[in-house]
Protein backbone atom coordinates (compact mmCIF):
# COMPACT_ATOMS: atom_id res chain seq x y z
CA UNK A 1 0.00 0.00 0.00
CA UNK A 2 1.33 3.70 -0.57
CA UNK A 3 2.49 5.07 2.16
CA UNK A 4 2.71 9.09 2.88
CA UNK A 5 5.83 10.55 4.98
CA UNK A 6 4.99 13.26 7.46
CA UNK A 7 8.03 15.10 9.19
CA UNK A 8 8.02 17.68 11.92
CA UNK A 9 10.80 19.59 13.47
CA UNK A 10 10.93 21.91 16.69
CA UNK A 11 10.95 25.50 15.48
CA UNK A 12 14.21 27.12 14.17
CA UNK A 13 14.06 29.76 17.44
CA UNK A 14 13.06 27.33 19.97
CA UNK A 15 15.85 25.41 22.68
CA UNK A 16 15.17 21.74 21.94
CA UNK A 17 16.73 20.37 24.89
CA UNK A 18 16.41 16.71 23.25
CA UNK A 19 18.31 17.85 20.84
CA UNK A 20 21.12 19.78 22.89
CA UNK A 21 21.28 16.58 24.96
CA UNK A 22 22.03 13.89 21.75
CA UNK A 23 24.76 16.28 20.88
CA UNK A 24 26.62 16.55 24.08
CA UNK A 25 26.56 13.12 23.64
CA UNK A 26 28.28 13.19 20.00
CA UNK A 27 30.51 15.53 21.99
CA UNK A 28 31.62 13.51 24.85
CA UNK A 29 32.22 10.62 22.17
CA UNK A 30 34.49 12.33 20.25
CA UNK A 31 32.36 12.96 17.19
CA UNK A 32 33.33 16.73 16.70
CA UNK A 33 32.56 16.51 12.88
CA UNK A 34 29.10 17.12 14.07
CA UNK A 35 28.31 20.90 15.56
CA UNK A 36 24.87 20.13 16.59
CA UNK A 37 21.91 17.92 16.49
CA UNK A 38 18.12 18.78 16.29
CA UNK A 39 15.51 16.23 16.84
CA UNK A 40 12.22 15.68 14.99
CA UNK A 41 9.36 13.37 14.30
CA UNK A 42 8.79 11.02 10.98
CA UNK A 43 5.39 9.49 11.13
CA UNK A 44 3.98 7.57 8.04
CA UNK A 45 0.39 7.09 6.89
CA UNK A 46 -0.41 3.93 4.73
CA UNK A 47 -3.03 5.22 2.69
CA UNK A 48 -6.07 3.09 1.06
CA UNK A 49 -6.01 3.83 -2.26
CA UNK A 50 -4.06 5.15 -4.87
CA UNK A 51 -2.45 8.73 -3.21
CA UNK A 52 -4.17 11.64 -5.60
CA UNK A 53 -3.49 15.55 -4.91
CA UNK A 54 -6.76 15.49 -3.31
CA UNK A 55 -5.40 12.27 -0.42
CA UNK A 56 -2.07 14.65 0.02
CA UNK A 57 -4.18 18.08 0.88
CA UNK A 58 -5.92 16.12 3.11
CA UNK A 59 -2.17 14.45 4.66
CA UNK A 60 -1.31 17.96 4.54
CA UNK A 61 -4.10 19.28 6.90
CA UNK A 62 -4.04 16.12 9.56
CA UNK A 63 0.40 17.05 9.69
CA UNK A 64 -0.76 21.07 10.48
CA UNK A 65 -3.66 20.49 12.74
CA UNK A 66 -2.70 17.20 14.19
CA UNK A 67 0.40 15.56 13.71
CA UNK A 68 2.30 18.88 14.59
CA UNK A 69 1.65 21.74 16.96
CA UNK A 70 2.34 25.12 14.59
CA UNK A 71 2.55 26.60 17.61
CA UNK A 72 6.05 24.84 18.49
CA UNK A 73 6.56 22.99 15.34
CA UNK A 74 7.33 23.14 11.95
CA UNK A 75 5.90 20.83 8.79
CA UNK A 76 9.22 20.22 7.40
CA UNK A 77 8.12 17.30 4.44
CA UNK A 78 4.85 15.69 3.08
CA UNK A 79 5.87 13.50 0.64
CA UNK A 80 4.90 10.20 -0.54
CA UNK A 81 7.24 7.10 -0.91
CA UNK A 82 8.68 6.39 -4.05
CA UNK A 83 8.24 3.00 -5.33
CA UNK A 84 11.98 2.44 -4.77
CA UNK A 85 11.74 2.96 -1.58
CA UNK A 86 8.63 0.79 -1.01
CA UNK A 87 10.49 -1.98 -2.82
CA UNK A 88 13.20 -1.56 -0.42
CA UNK A 89 11.18 -1.70 2.37
CA UNK A 90 9.22 -5.02 0.31
CA UNK A 91 12.63 -6.87 0.69
CA UNK A 92 13.87 -6.22 3.81
CA UNK A 93 10.69 -7.50 5.32
CA UNK A 94 10.91 -11.09 3.18
CA UNK A 95 14.93 -10.87 4.53
CA UNK A 96 15.53 -10.59 0.81
CA UNK B 1 -23.62 23.24 45.40
CA UNK B 2 -22.23 23.99 43.17
CA UNK B 3 -21.20 21.14 41.26
CA UNK B 4 -17.46 21.17 40.00
CA UNK B 5 -16.63 18.50 36.91
CA UNK B 6 -12.86 17.17 37.20
CA UNK B 7 -12.18 14.93 33.84
CA UNK B 8 -10.46 11.56 34.19
CA UNK B 9 -8.28 10.73 31.26
CA UNK B 10 -6.53 7.86 30.46
CA UNK B 11 -3.23 8.52 32.37
CA UNK B 12 -4.73 11.45 34.68
CA UNK B 13 -2.85 11.20 38.11
CA UNK B 14 -3.85 14.14 39.61
CA UNK B 15 -8.18 13.99 39.27
CA UNK B 16 -8.18 12.56 42.86
CA UNK B 17 -6.64 15.74 44.64
CA UNK B 18 -8.49 17.76 42.08
CA UNK B 19 -12.13 16.15 43.38
CA UNK B 20 -11.02 16.69 47.07
CA UNK B 21 -9.49 20.19 46.26
CA UNK B 22 -13.39 20.68 45.10
CA UNK B 23 -14.78 19.35 48.28
CA UNK B 24 -12.51 21.13 50.67
CA UNK B 25 -12.79 24.44 48.95
CA UNK B 26 -17.07 23.67 49.59
CA UNK B 27 -18.30 22.53 46.06
CA UNK B 28 -19.55 19.31 45.20
CA UNK B 29 -16.94 17.29 42.76
CA UNK B 30 -18.46 15.38 39.81
CA UNK B 31 -16.62 12.71 38.20
CA UNK B 32 -16.68 13.23 34.15
CA UNK B 33 -15.03 10.75 31.71
CA UNK B 34 -12.67 11.47 28.75
CA UNK B 35 -15.02 9.42 26.28
CA UNK B 36 -18.35 10.77 27.13
CA UNK B 37 -19.43 13.64 25.24
CA UNK B 38 -21.27 14.93 28.77
CA UNK B 39 -20.72 17.84 31.13
CA UNK B 40 -23.56 16.17 33.40
CA UNK B 41 -24.52 19.77 33.80
CA UNK B 42 -21.04 20.78 36.27
CA UNK B 43 -20.83 24.56 36.87
CA UNK B 44 -16.92 24.39 36.57
CA UNK B 45 -14.52 22.58 35.14
CA UNK B 46 -11.10 20.90 35.77
CA UNK B 47 -8.86 19.42 33.49
CA UNK B 48 -5.94 17.82 35.88
CA UNK B 49 -2.62 16.85 35.69
CA UNK B 50 -0.73 13.58 34.86
CA UNK B 51 0.75 11.86 31.71
CA UNK B 52 -2.79 11.46 29.74
CA UNK B 53 -1.82 8.79 26.80
CA UNK B 54 1.43 9.06 27.78
CA UNK B 55 2.33 12.00 26.33
CA UNK B 56 2.33 10.29 23.11
CA UNK B 57 2.52 12.96 19.66
CA UNK B 58 2.64 16.27 21.89
CA UNK B 59 1.24 16.14 25.76
CA UNK B 60 -2.54 16.84 26.00
CA UNK B 61 -2.56 16.39 22.14
CA UNK B 62 -4.82 12.97 22.15
CA UNK B 63 -6.73 13.78 25.32
CA UNK B 64 -7.62 17.22 23.66
CA UNK B 65 -9.14 15.63 21.27
CA UNK B 66 -11.44 13.40 22.89
CA UNK B 67 -15.10 13.33 22.75
CA UNK B 68 -15.57 15.48 26.40
CA UNK B 69 -13.37 18.15 24.86
CA UNK B 70 -15.37 19.04 22.23
CA UNK B 71 -18.10 20.06 25.48
CA UNK B 72 -15.36 21.31 27.63
CA UNK B 73 -14.58 23.90 24.36
CA UNK B 74 -18.31 25.23 23.67
CA UNK B 75 -18.74 25.38 27.80
CA UNK B 76 -15.41 27.47 27.98
CA UNK B 77 -17.31 29.69 24.95
CA UNK B 78 -20.62 29.94 27.31
CA UNK B 79 -18.39 31.35 30.12
CA UNK B 80 -18.12 28.17 32.47
CA UNK B 81 -15.05 28.64 34.59
CA UNK B 82 -12.29 26.17 33.04
CA UNK B 83 -9.46 25.36 34.89
CA UNK B 84 -6.22 23.17 33.20
CA UNK B 85 -3.68 22.14 35.98
CA UNK B 86 -0.29 21.41 34.20
CA UNK B 87 -1.26 18.60 32.00
CA UNK B 88 -4.79 20.59 31.77
CA UNK B 89 -3.22 23.40 30.77
CA UNK B 90 -1.41 21.64 27.77
CA UNK B 91 -4.65 20.45 26.91
CA UNK B 92 -5.76 23.87 27.07
CA UNK B 93 -3.54 25.27 24.50
CA UNK B 94 -3.84 22.24 22.41
CA UNK B 95 -7.37 22.95 21.96
CA UNK B 96 -6.95 26.51 21.23
CA UNK B 97 -8.47 27.67 24.19
CA UNK B 98 -6.02 28.84 25.46
CA UNK B 99 -2.49 30.88 23.18
CA UNK B 100 0.66 29.01 23.41
CA UNK B 101 2.73 25.96 24.00
CA UNK B 102 4.39 23.91 26.34
CA UNK B 103 7.97 22.50 25.31
CA UNK B 104 10.16 20.60 27.05
CA UNK B 105 11.88 21.98 30.15
CA UNK B 106 15.07 24.20 29.23
CA UNK B 107 17.07 22.46 31.14
CA UNK B 108 16.08 18.96 30.41
CA UNK B 109 15.34 17.66 33.24
CA UNK B 110 11.89 16.72 35.24
CA UNK B 111 11.38 19.45 38.39
CA UNK B 112 9.69 18.97 41.64
CA UNK B 113 9.97 22.07 43.99
CA UNK B 114 7.44 23.88 46.02
CA UNK B 115 6.85 27.09 44.12
CA UNK B 116 6.94 30.92 44.81
CA UNK B 117 4.57 32.52 42.46
CA UNK B 118 2.54 36.09 41.57
CA UNK B 119 -0.47 35.96 41.45
CA UNK B 120 -0.62 39.34 38.69
CA UNK B 121 -4.19 38.79 37.11
CA UNK B 122 -7.14 38.73 39.93
CA UNK B 123 -10.12 39.37 37.52
CA UNK B 124 -10.33 35.61 36.68
CA UNK B 125 -13.00 33.27 37.59
CA UNK B 126 -10.05 31.15 39.39
CA UNK B 127 -7.85 33.93 41.04
CA UNK B 128 -10.54 36.69 42.36
CA UNK B 129 -9.86 35.31 46.20
CA UNK B 130 -6.53 36.97 45.70
CA UNK B 131 -4.98 40.19 46.26
CA UNK B 132 -3.47 41.47 43.25
CA UNK B 133 0.79 40.79 43.30
CA UNK B 134 0.14 38.28 46.29
CA UNK B 135 2.85 35.80 46.50
CA UNK B 136 1.86 32.20 47.16
CA UNK B 137 3.20 28.90 47.39
CA UNK B 138 2.32 25.88 45.30
CA UNK B 139 3.75 22.92 44.35
CA UNK B 140 5.80 22.26 40.70
CA UNK B 141 6.00 19.03 39.00
CA UNK B 142 6.50 18.69 35.38
CA UNK B 143 9.18 17.85 32.53
CA UNK B 144 7.50 19.73 29.92
CA UNK B 145 6.38 23.02 31.29
CA UNK B 146 8.30 25.91 29.20
CA UNK B 147 5.47 28.06 28.12
CA UNK B 148 6.43 29.32 24.74
CA UNK B 149 4.55 31.40 22.31
CA UNK B 150 5.56 34.19 19.25
CA UNK B 151 6.57 37.44 19.82
CA UNK B 152 3.25 38.73 19.36
CA UNK B 153 1.49 36.50 21.09
CA UNK B 154 3.24 37.25 24.73
CA UNK B 155 3.04 41.04 23.90
CA UNK B 156 -0.54 40.73 23.87
CA UNK B 157 -0.50 38.61 26.66
CA UNK B 158 1.61 40.68 28.80
CA UNK B 159 -0.23 43.64 27.39
CA UNK B 160 -4.20 42.79 28.27
CA UNK B 161 -2.97 41.60 31.60
CA UNK B 162 -3.59 38.02 30.90
CA UNK B 163 -0.40 36.34 32.79
CA UNK B 164 -1.97 35.48 35.78
CA UNK B 165 0.70 33.86 37.69
CA UNK B 166 4.54 34.43 37.32
CA UNK B 167 7.01 32.22 38.81
CA UNK B 168 9.27 33.99 41.44
CA UNK B 169 12.93 33.63 42.42
CA UNK B 170 13.99 31.17 39.68
CA UNK B 171 12.19 30.39 35.93
CA UNK B 172 11.75 26.32 36.38
CA UNK B 173 11.58 25.04 33.42
CA UNK B 174 12.28 27.66 31.04
CA UNK B 175 8.75 30.16 30.50
CA UNK B 176 9.15 33.00 28.58
CA UNK B 177 8.99 35.83 30.84
CA UNK B 178 8.77 33.63 33.44
CA UNK B 179 5.08 33.04 32.81
CA UNK B 180 3.51 30.09 34.65
CA UNK B 181 -0.52 30.42 33.97
CA UNK B 182 -2.62 32.68 31.74
CA UNK B 183 -5.99 33.21 31.27
CA UNK B 184 -8.11 33.53 28.08
CA UNK B 185 -9.87 36.79 27.23
CA UNK B 186 -12.92 36.43 28.95
CA UNK B 187 -11.18 35.22 32.15
CA UNK B 188 -13.37 32.50 32.57
CA UNK B 189 -10.72 30.08 31.14
CA UNK B 190 -7.20 29.95 32.94
CA UNK B 191 -4.28 27.59 32.21
CA UNK B 192 -1.03 27.15 34.83
CA UNK B 193 1.88 24.57 35.52
CA UNK B 194 1.82 24.46 39.24
CA UNK B 195 -0.78 22.42 41.45
CA UNK B 196 -2.83 24.11 42.96
CA UNK B 197 -4.48 21.20 44.49
CA UNK B 198 -1.55 19.82 46.47
CA UNK B 199 -1.89 22.88 48.46
CA UNK B 200 -5.02 22.99 50.14
CA UNK B 201 -5.08 21.14 53.95
CA UNK B 202 -2.99 21.45 56.46
CA UNK B 203 -0.63 18.61 56.75
CA UNK B 204 -0.24 17.86 52.80
CA UNK B 205 0.95 21.18 51.55
CA UNK B 206 4.34 22.96 51.33
CA UNK B 207 6.15 23.90 53.80
CA UNK B 208 5.44 27.46 55.87
CA UNK B 209 7.10 29.71 57.86
CA UNK B 210 4.78 28.48 60.67
CA UNK B 211 4.93 24.93 60.55
CA UNK B 212 5.91 22.24 58.22
CA UNK B 213 3.18 21.38 55.15
CA UNK B 214 0.69 23.55 56.18
CA UNK B 215 0.44 25.55 52.77
CA UNK B 216 -2.90 25.84 52.11
CA UNK B 217 -2.55 28.94 49.07
CA UNK B 218 -4.03 26.13 46.45
CA UNK B 219 -7.69 26.22 47.92
CA UNK B 220 -8.28 29.67 47.37
CA UNK B 221 -7.78 29.43 43.53
CA UNK B 222 -11.31 26.61 43.69
CA UNK B 223 -13.15 28.75 46.14
CA UNK B 224 -12.78 31.31 43.58
CA UNK B 225 -14.74 29.57 41.00
CA UNK B 226 -17.65 29.12 43.72
CA UNK B 227 -17.40 33.18 44.33
CA UNK B 228 -17.06 33.55 40.52
CA UNK B 229 -20.74 31.67 40.09
CA UNK B 230 -22.15 32.92 43.12
CA UNK B 231 -21.23 36.47 41.60
CA UNK B 232 -22.70 35.68 38.15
Amino acid sequence: MPVIVVEVMPKAELLDPQGKAVAGALHRLGRTAFGGVRVGKRFELTVEGPVTDAVLAEAREVAESLLANLVIEDVVGVRELTTAELEDRLDAEVGA
Amino acid sequence: MTRVGVVTFPGSLDDGDARRAVRLAGADPVRLWHGDADLQGVDAVVLPGGFSYGDYLRCGAIAALSPIMTEVVAAADRGTPVLGICNGFQMLTEAHLLPGGLVRNDHGAFVCRDQRLRVERTGTAWTNAFEQDEEIVVPLKNGEGGFTADADTIARLEGDGRVVFRYLDVDPNGSVNRIAGIANERGNVVGLMPHPEHAVEPGFGPDTPAAMRSGVDGLRIFRSALQALLAA
